[in-house]
């Protein structure tokens, strides 16, 4: 019962530990990171060959294609975390962080796959931005993050606070299905594939095929890497905050002392 | 009491107090009306643009004009600390929820009609299917509704709301926008049956809400 | 006192005997960051009339939500008409009246719209409405709506909704605010034939010279943490409860 009582806001567990993984293994993550970042760029710009139709610009493809994928790991992963602090008997600010920091990564890591997409799309289709079904499902995305990411911001209670927030990403993530359904099914309805041209998609093979997997194991890296190193942080504010709540509920008893009742 | 009466006394109390008060007739109609003219004014009615974008534009207006009702909505229960009473009365989240989904929808329905002939008058648009616009309508407006209440209530104890709810709900609903758009191109002058498909869609997501809401809204209702 | 009331979530009736209506072990309840109850041990029994006294910031409001189930617990154990509240703040709801600062009605309504909703919305029937009507001497008021009430009327409707509520345990946070004489009058009766009816009351206020002779009990909230004061058995016996110490 008193247990009970106590753990209402989940802070009795997990929360001496601040860190996600073990500092030896987060520093591994770290230095594996940057060797596989530092290659993708060698093998990127010079090892594999340009392709035949779209010349240099399709160097663009080592990383858009990469940070596509860990934005949706990472909206992946904050869905998933949300789901087990709902669940009564993982619930744990554990997965409350975590849920936050992988989606910070994930916007982040959206913002760039725009960018990169838009860059990619001037240097190959002549313009900043087309009505393709994967942008606009990924800009979608971008601002049902966004609007997560602000909620989050103003929660007051941190125990209730949470639980919005986790329905909240819960919420949107069943939407992105939806979102992606609806809008491939409008573009392909409404536009045959003018600027997907199967003929101008890059062929992949050897050592570009090797390339993108290498891209795609580096920001894999990178993703475990900046979650690791925001969760600390984020961990860290929390007992910041729970020592200064201890303070203030020290200071209110001791209010009662000075003014002499009880 | 039962579910359903549960739902119908909290539907009730919102149109009643809506009844009274007229804050959806007397200010968010005028403020959709005002819309649909400014558009007119972007849009250069005399090329003939105004047509052709019309179910766009009527959707944008239906979709700000929501976005004020669901404000209102919550609003009420920031009376008086109205909110406290209703959660004491023991009233189940589930109740609270679709009562107010109910409420939300039936005056978006008004609105949306309202609205419509404001179309049909101000930008001349051929309607080819009056099922179509119906069933269309029906569903994105019971999609649009429970996400709205949904997103409503999540936003309702926070000091941001206000800037909060469009945020949050905006994204959420491109897909009753796209469909609720292509299905009104499809029933105004254009090819009525292209327009099954995106009804289904719109059907599914308001199905999905709806759930989702009913589970969601309790917790959320007591702790924000 | 009639102890035929229903029992709240099917506890036997054997268990209310022992088992207090309202129990708390050291309650720490946060509003954001600021710890409003700071360690709060309070047992009240069927039938009593506790008053609840301390100076502004005290907790005293804090409290009596706590009890009402309208905020979580940060720490501690709150167990009211046989309920968990850690567990389920909503099943013992049914049973409760409060009357806060606000009245919890909607502008727009009238006073008797407002009552019958709140009946009915608890699951009483929409009659009480119009016998917690009488009892306020809000007849004539029955059609005007909330908006244009007087504050005092306000405050008489407040006490009439968690009435029409028939509740088992009322909970009254400065009920005396804005009342005309003749409503201290009318709240004074209600509190004192509360037991007769089989609630129990939980009462803050600052009015101690009209709320003490009603107490059975005075508990002084200073600092987020409640105290005994003094604790009489008979409610009509005449007050010698000392003057909370500054």
């Amino acid at each position: 019962m008193s247990q009970r009582g106590r753990d209402q806001r989940g802070r009795d567990q997990g929360d001496q530990n601040t860190r996600l993984l073990n500092p030896l293994v987060a520093a591994g993550i770290g230095w594996a990171t940057l060797v596989a970042l530092v290659l993708v760029g060698l093998f990127g710009l010079w090892g594999a060959p340009p392709d035949k139709v779209q010349g240099d610009a399709q160097r663009l493809m080592y990383l858009h294609v990469p940070t596509a994928w860990l934005a949706y790991l990472a909206f992946f992963v904050t869905a998933v975390a949300s789901a087990l602090y709902l669940w009564p008997r993982t619930r744990a600010r554990v997965w409350d962080r975590l849920a936050g920091v992988s989606a910070e990564v994930g916007v982040i890591f959206t913002a760039l796959t725009l960018v990169l997409g838009s860059l990619w799309g001037r240097a190959v289709w002549g313009v900043w931005w087309a009505w393709d079904a994967r942008l606009v499902t990924t800009a979608v995305l971008f601002f049902l993050y966004l609007g997560y990411l602000a909620l989050r911001r103003v929660s007051g209670d941190p125990a209730t606070g949470a639980k919005r927030n986790a329905i909240a990403a819960l919420i949107a993530f069943i939407d992105v299905p939806i979102v992606h359904f609806s809008v491939n099914w409008w573009r392909t309805l409404h536009q045959q594939a003018t600027v997907f041209n199967p003929a101008l998609n890059p062929e992949i093979h050897g050592v570009m095929a090797a390339t993108l997997w290498l891209g795609v194991l580096a920001f894999t890296l990178l993703y475990v890497f900046l979650v690791d190193r925001r969760y600390r942080l984020a961990a860290l504010e929390d007992g910041l905050d729970d020592r200064e709540l201890d303070r203030a509920i020290a200071a209110r008893v001791g209010e009662v002392q000075t003014t002499g009742v009880s | 009491m039962s579910l359903a009466g549960e739902v119908m006394l909290v539907a009730g109390k919102d149109l009643r107090i809506e009844a009274r008060a007229r804050v959806t007739v007397s200010q968010v109609l005028p403020f959709g009306a005002i819309v649909l003219l400014l558009f007119a004014f972007a849009l250069d009615p005399d090329r003939g643009r105004l047509a052709a974008v019309a179910p766009g534009l009527f959707w944008v207006a239906v979709l700000l004009a929501a976005l004020l009702a669901i404000g209102r909505s919550f609003g009420i229960e920031q009376q008086n600390g109205a909110r406290d009473g209703l959660r004491l009365s023991g009233i189940d989240g589930a109740a609270v929820f679709l009562g107010k989904t109910v409420a939300i929808g039936v005056q978006l329905l008004a609105l949306e009609v309202v609205l419509g002939l404001g179309v049909a008058a101000l930008y001349g648009v051929d309607v080819t299917s009056v099922p179509v616009l119906i069933l269309a309508g029906l569903a994105a407006t019971a999609g649009l509704a429970a996400t709205g209440t949904l997103f409503g209530v999540l936003a309702a104890g926070l000091r941001t709301r206000e800037t909060l709810l469009p945020l949050l709900l905006l994204p959420v609903i491109t897909p009753v926008m796209l469909g609720a758009t292509r299905a009104f191109e499809s029933g105004l002058g254009g090819d009525a049956s292209q327009a099954w498909p995106w009804i289904a869609l719109l059907g599914l997501f308001a199905v999905l809400y709806l759930s989702v809401g009913v589970l969601a809204f309790g917790p959320l209702w007591e702790d924000t | 006192m009639s102890v035929a009331k229903t029992p709240v979530g099917g506890v036997s009736e054997a268990c209310w005997a022992v088992v207090p209506l309202v129990r708390l072990r050291s309650v720490v309840c946060l509003l954001g960051r600021f710890p409003a109850l700071a360690g709060v041990d309070l047992d009240v029994a069927r039938g009593e009339i506790v008053l609840l006294t301390g100076p502004n910031g005290a907790g005293k409001t804090t409290l009596l939500r706590v009890l009402a189930g309208l905020l979580p617990v940060h720490r501690g154990e709150v167990e009211v008409l046989g309920q968990d509240l850690t567990i389920d703040r909503r099943a013992h709801r049914r049973g409760l009246g409060l009357v806060g600062h606000d009245t919890a009605c909607y502008d727009d309504l009238t006073t008797r719209e407002n009552l019958a909703f709140a009946a009915r919305a608890s699951g009483r029937d929409a009659a009480n409405a119009d016998v917690a009507l009488e009892r306020l001497g809000l007849t004539a008021q029955a059609g005007v709506t909330h908006g244009r009430l007087s504050a005092g009327q306000r405050r008489r409707l407040a006490i009439a909704v968690a009435l029409c509520r028939d509740p088992q345990l009322l909970l009254l946070d400065e009920p005396h605010a804005g009342l005309d004489a003749a409503g201290r009058v009318l709240l004074d009766e209600i509190v004192a034939g509360a037991p007769g009816e089989g609630r129990t009351v939980l009462l803050a206020s600052h009015e101690l010279d009209l709320t003490r002779p009603l107490a059975t009990r005075e508990v002084a909230v200073v600092g987020g943490r409640a105290s005994v004061l003094a604790a009489r058995s008979v409610p009509d016996a005449p007050a010698e409860i000392p003057e909370p110490a500054k």
